[in-house]
């Protein structure tokens, strides 16, 4: 491998993140997973290696292993091949890693977010804030389950660890 | 850290850590492989999507510790082949969580116990002196607080619940109460893991898993059960009969087709 300079590593660094925000979710389509702020690191080594850091929704998240494999068929797509990805635990992931493009993508799609801050959850299709948690679990491990006492529809949350 | 704190760590080796580590794997693992076989079977929408939910919690955790279980072994044996290819008495969950499912109150009463015992010893263990379980066990105690607030608050409900109710969770409870000894009580490698800093003490354990599930009886309305002495060493392998029957079932497709995948 041969050695970079600090601007080649910072300009290879900026490509990869562009690649990474181009793998959606496989469950939430509407977010990549830059968006989702399951991407821990993005960096080029002393040693001129590229690691990329993933960290899981949830443990037992069923998408972490096909996301994993949708990030690496990009990266060797965008000439990446020599990336190597790495599970990274910590810091663990809560809602709170989720961007503010992610954030609206997601109510947009119909799927609200929690603890975004005392009273912010609202209902994604009427906006409004009487709401009643169903259940703290919903269709995936990283939601929650929410009815609108408004417009009576039941929605999902990404819930805050 | 003092030095003999460090001296004692380094004592700490492989295949006590191996041990220590497969503890808590095979534990999770069990309990999620008994939570999955009620999907589709749970007595309302809610509750499948729940116990479906908190299996995956379980199992994905069981997958982190193995693995780790996998590198200290440096044996070559990966998650898989820790899940799939051992036999009962080679694995060290307590026995609690390879009873049976029964109805729900012993299914919520199973569960109940275990989650205070995995929320304080996943509490502790996010600060072991082993940087790796530490990590696993930081988004471990996350979920384990949810899952806790789920089955916590289906004892209550259950014992504050109909006489129909309250009957089927203290039969639960006189059924699996014997099966708490084994969590509370720590045998050589427990306090061997607690010298060296790697796992948290054993009597802080016992008194915060004892607090937690006092209030939580009281709050239902029911009475601490009668103490049962016959205790099982599921943690050194000697388990009940039930686990072999589990294992035959979730091993049979990868010991059938060894290295098949889809």
């Amino acid at each position: 491998m041969v050695s970079r300079t600090a601007a080649q590593a910072a300009t290879i660094e900026r490509q990869v993140w562009r690649t990474l925000e181009t793998v959606m979710d496989p469950e939430i389509p509407v977010v990549n997973v830059v968006e989702l702020g399951i991407i821990r690191q993005v960096r080029v080594g002393a040693d001129g290696a590229l690691r990329v850091g993933i960290t899981p929704t949830y443990s037992g998240c069923p998408a972490t292993e096909v996301i994993t494999q949708m990030i690496r068929a990009a990266l060797d797509q965008d000439g990446f091949a020599d990336a190597r990805l790495e599970t990274m635990l910590w810091p663990a992931w809560s809602s709170e890693w989720l961007s503010e493009s992610g954030r609206r993508k997601l109510e947009a799609f119909g799927i609200a977010v929690e603890g975004a801050g005392a009273g912010r959850l609202a209902c994604p299709r009427c906006s409004s804030r009487r709401l009643e948690r169903m259940s703290e679990y919903g269709s995936t491990p990283c939601k929650a389950h929410y009815r609108c006492l408004e417009c009576l529809e039941p929605f999902d949350a990404f819930k805050c660890l | 850290m003092s030095a003999t704190a460090d001296d004692l760590t380094a004592q700490a080796g492989p295949q006590e850590r191996f041990e220590y580590v497969l503890r808590l794997a095979d534990t999770s693992l069990i309990a999620g492989q008994r939570l999955a076989a009620l999907l589709g079977h749970a007595p309302a929408l809610e509750e499948d999507l729940a116990l479906g939910n908190i299996a995956l919690d379980l199992i994905g955790q069981a997958r982190l510790l193995l693995a780790l279980a996998g590198r200290i072994e440096a044996r070559g044996r990966d998650e898989d082949a820790l899940a799939f290819l051992r036999d009962a008495q080679e694995f060290r969950n307590v026995s609690l969580v390879e009873q049976p499912n029964g109805d729900f109150a012993q299914t919520i009463v199973r569960q109940c116990l275990l989650d205070a015992w995995q929320l304080e010893m996943y509490e502790s263990l996010a600060g072991s002196r082993d940087l790796q379980l530490a990590d696993i066990a930081q988004k471990a105690v996350k979920e384990c607080r949810y899952h806790w607030r789920f089955s916590a608050g289906w004892l209550v409900r259950l014992g504050d619940g109909t006489d129909e109710s309250r009957a089927r969770v203290r039969s639960a409870l006189d059924t699996l109460w014997r099966f708490t000894d084994e969590l509370l009580t720590p045998d050589v490698l427990d306090a061997r893991m607690a010298v060296c800093g790697i796992g948290p003490a054993p009597v802080l354990i016992r008194e915060r898993w004892q607090t937690r599930v006092r209030a939580t009886l009281a709050e239902g309305g029911l009475e601490w059960p009668r103490h049962q002495h016959y205790r099982w060493h599921g943690k050194r392998g000697e388990h009940t009969e039930h686990l072999g029957h589990l294992l035959a079932e979730m091993q049979a497709l990868p010991r059938a087709y060894p290295g098949v995948t889809w």
